[in-house]
């Protein structure tokens, strides 16, 4: 979304009203998975999970902008309902299934939809190990892309001295555009196109990176959460098995990125 | 349209359009059409320009720009020809008069002549259904298009005629009204159902509204009166009146007559909307199929003012003002959803929003704004003008009032039918001329396909609910090519946003494609399965969530034209080999039959 006043609005974890500092006080519940989450005033049902320390995938949400709602894997049941967690706020009462067969499922779907429309080689990729995509793959158990591949026709940009864009990898969950527009200031992405056609785009004549402003040190270029936006001069600098998903799953680096954030 | 003058550079013409817009970056869809009918095409420069001299992002230009289908990046021909592909159009000829029209004029579909001349493609449905086959020149509809017709086009554009010097007679567009009820039938004398609100005042015109039950007939059927109250009440000092005429479901074309007809009806809706919640500005944004209705509707919108219908101090109410801004949308079936609509009017790509908040407490520019349908805007006019206890005991108990149905496909008299709510589907049939129907496809591509042993049900909310497109199949039509139709629409028209919808309706296109080809297996059908379930529960909006209706139900009602064409394995694959040594027969001008792969089961049978 491009909403200027969506991105602008406050903190939704902030209390808005007198009324509501006081309900906050009392411990309020919602139910995921069978199990009671509290909540506080204006928390999303993502929101209220992780600060729980109860994961629910996702890769388009960021605790640092507003909810986005685009790649739907954190759709989930409530009270029968199919609703994004990242997007609904947490309600008094609420019934949540997430970690279901059924809604799993469907995020491998998702997944697998998200694999085949790009170009996606982990092997070869410098982001593997610390991919979300490729995490949420091996999380969700993921064992082959499924469809049909795409096989777009993409390009790679290493116009800017520091910064390559692979357009093969993008997923569009806009965090580099919404960052350089709201962290940076700079406006230098944008989306275009339409449909399966929709592609990135880049804030210059030429079309390039490096006729832009763009800096390593934006918050844009430390965002990506797949191998779209990669640095130059460093690559595969960790080894295999020290990287941040090797050991780990992302369910519990997810939970404990936040907490150290804290 | 600009053929004989000389064209402006990229910078002048976008200078031009952007003082004519008040350096008003919402007002970008607006800005690049001036442009483009300027220049043609958008050129990188004038994509440079517009953002340069509006000081916004060039990307944010190029990403709106390239979101709307008549919007055209890549240089077009001076003759910019679509064909409208709905099924309708198709069933007509369409398909036939397209080939025949690029074999005359010697170009690809989709491309653009050699000589620059002309660009021959496809569009979505135009709305002119009732009429068709029909096609958009430079944005102009023509409408029943014949063999003799088409050979007349290509001849005036072999003779380089500008476009407004072709015959009358190519651009009639008829109305068609076979069946008038309470709406059509009625002559609203210019600011009478206005004078009537105010005297009963802003509230006692709420209850009015209320008191006749009037609901939304864009498809949701919500409330009118729950909806402006609702905007009447959320805070703050601006809010906004928004007449949704982007009538882009596939067969409806009702809203179209409403506006060439009964634009007072409509804007005196808005109007009558505008006094009840408090609100100063109006849009009207109009599909850019129906362009060519701008000058009626500008004139329609100034001779309200000359009335002092519009304007300062409205019936002479010292706090009633109140006016009403076109805007044209430029080909995006999606902004018919009111909140990626709102995007749209704000000069963005036309992508759903996040609901909650709905436009009634957050919409245009974040203010409380009211969208309503053509046709519900016109029937708050009835109701004011006659009465809501008249209005609300017409219909049935939950649908008050009448629908309009625009009836098109295979029947003897198709139009424009008003019916009372509750109307049987085979009284509808019957007064239409419809014989031998298979199935009617109710609500467009996004609405229900029902079989005859349905005929008996009813058009209404709580029963089949419509927007108003009613088209009828008869007993040779084949059920699953329309089905492919209407996925090869959503295909085009999702906007790209989540994930499900963007994949998935390609994903769908790809499978259906695949049958089309007998290539389909029993696998295929439990793939189908499979997609429809997520875009059923996972989209980000109405488009995505209904994209794999027409399959769903065509599946479930004709079972039969998908078996027919599958092929006897669990699995075919879609790759076909002697399909991919096409391009190898080109570069080596052969086409014998060492140069086809045979498939080797047929080898063995």
């Amino acid at each position: 979304m491009t909403n200027e006043s969506v991105a602008k609005a406050p903190k939704s974890t902030a209390p808005s009203a007198p009324g509501e500092a006081l309900q906050a006080r009392e411990t309020r519940l919602f139910s995921l998975d069978g199990k009671p989450v509290a909540f506080t005033s204006g928390q999303t049902i993502l929101e209220a999970a992780t600060a729980a320390g109860r994961y629910i995938p996702h890769l388009c949400a960021h605790p640092d902008f507003p909810p986005h709602s685009s790649c739907k894997l954190c759709v989930v049941k409530a009270n029968g309902r199919y609703l994004s967690a990242c997007s609904t706020r947490a309600r008094e009462g609420l019934e949540v299934e997430s970690n279901t067969p059924e809604l799993n499922g469907r995020r491998r779907t998702l997944l697998q939809m998200i694999f085949v429309e790009g170009n996606h080689y982990c092997p070869g990729c410098e982001k593997s190990g610390f991919c979300d995509l490729q995490a949420l793959a091996y999380q969700l158990e993921m064992q082959n892309p499924h469809f049909s591949h795409f096989w777009p026709d993409r390009t790679v940009d290493a116009s800017h001295p520091d910064v390559f864009i692979d357009f093969n990898r993008c997923i569009f969950c806009e965090l580099c555009v919404r960052a350089s527009r709201d962290v940076d200031g700079k406006h230098i992405f944008a989306l275009t196109g339409r449909g399966i056609k929709k592609h990135l785009c880049i804030n210059s004549r030429t079309g390039k990176l490096g006729d832009t402003d763009f800096s390593a040190a934006d918050r844009a270029a430390n965002i990506c959460p797949v191998g779209a936006i990669l640095k130059k001069h460093v690559g595969f600098s960790t080894p295999i098995g020290k990287r941040t998903y090797d050991a780990t799953p992302i369910s519990v680096v997810s939970l404990a990125s936040l907490e150290a954030s804290k | 349209m600009h053929e004989k003058e000389r064209a402006p550079t990229p910078e002048q013409a976008a200078r031009h359009a952007i003082t004519r817009y008040h350096h008003d970056p919402s007002c970008l869809v607006q800005i690049l059409h001036d442009v483009q009918d300027a220049l043609g095409w958008l050129p990188p420069p004038a994509l440079t320009a517009i953002a340069e001299t509006l000081g916004i992002s060039r990307a944010h230009v190029e990403g709106v720009a390239g979101f709307y289908s008549f919007f055209h990046l890549e240089p077009v021909g001076q003759y910019r020809i679509f064909f409208s592909d709905n099924i309708t159009d198709r069933m007509l000829g369409a398909p036939k008069l397209m080939a025949m029209m690029c074999r005359i004029l010697n170009v690809e579909p989709g491309h653009r002549s050699a000589d620059g001349a002309v660009t021959v493609g496809t569009t979505s449905c135009t709305g002119m259904c009732d009429q068709g086959p029909a096609l958009l020149v430079n944005g102009f509809p023509v409408t029943r298009l014949t063999q003799e017709r088409i050979r007349e086009i290509c001849n005036l554009i072999a003779a380089r005629a500008p476009v407004k010097e072709w015959p009358k007679e190519f651009f009639l567009v008829e109305n068609n009204i076979q069946r008038s009820d309470q709406l059509l039938k009625f002559r609203l004398d210019p600011g009478s159902a206005l004078k009537a609100a105010v005297a009963k005042g802003r509230d006692g015109l709420l209850a009015e509204i209320h008191q006749s039950n009037l609901r939304g007939r864009g498809g949701a059927g919500f409330t009118t009166a729950t909806k402006w109250e609702a905007a009447k009440k959320a805070p703050g000092p601006e809010r906004f009146v928004v007449c949704n005429a982007d009538e882009g479901e596939p067969g409806t074309f009702k809203d179209r007559v409403l506006l060439t007809s009964y634009a007072d009806h409509v804007i005196e809706g808005m109007t009558l909307c505008a006094y009840a919640i408090g609100a100063q500005r109006g849009f009207i944004y109009l599909r850019y199929e129906y362009r060519y209705l701008v000058p009626h509707l500008e004139a329609v919108l100034r001779q309200r003012r000359t009335l002092g219908l519009l304007g300062k101090n409205i019936l002479r109410q010292a706090d009633f003002d109140f006016d009403v801004e076109i805007r044209l949308g430029a080909g995006a079936y999606v902004c018919g959803e009111e909140t990626a609509l709102i995007e749209s009017l704000e000069g963005k790509r036309g992508t759903p929003r996040i609901r909650p908040p709905f436009p009634v407490t957050c919409g245009y520019m974040g203010k409380p704004t009211v969208v309503n349908n053509v046709e519900t805007l016109a029937k708050t006019c009835l109701v004011l003008a006659e009465s809501a206890d008249e209005f609300a005991a017409t219909g049935t108990p939950q649908s008050s009032g009448t629908k309009l149905l625009s009836i098109s496909g295979d029947c003897a008299r198709p139009g424009i039918y008003e019916y009372p709510f509750g109307i049987g589907i085979a009284q509808i049939l019957e007064d239409c001329g419809a014989s031998n129907v298979q199935a009617v496809q109710v609500g467009g591509a996004s609405g229900t396909c029902l079989a005859p042993y349905e005929f008996h049900r009813r058009i209404a909310f709580e029963n089949v609910s419509t927007a108003g497109s009613f088209m009828i199949f008869g007993i040779n039509r084949d059920m699953f090519e329309v089905a492919r139709n209407f996925v090869h629409f959503f295909a085009h028209e999702s906007c790209g946003f989540c994930t499900p919808c963007r994949v998935g309706t390609s994903l769908l296109k790809n499978l259906m494609d695949k049958m089309h080809n007998n290539k389909g297996a029993n696998y295929d059908l439990s793939e189908i399965e499979r997609l429809t379930d997520i875009l059923k529960t996972s989209s980000h909006c109405g488009l995505g969530l209904s994209a794999g209706n027409p399959v769903i139900t065509t599946m479930s009602k004709f079972t039969d034209v998908y078996v027919k064409r599958l092929q006897p394995f669990e699995f075919e694959p879609e790759f076909d080999l002697d399909k991919a040594l096409a391009r190898a027969r080109q570069i080596t001008h052969r086409d014998d039959t060492e140069a086809h792969f045979q498939d080797e089961r047929e080898i063995l049978s």
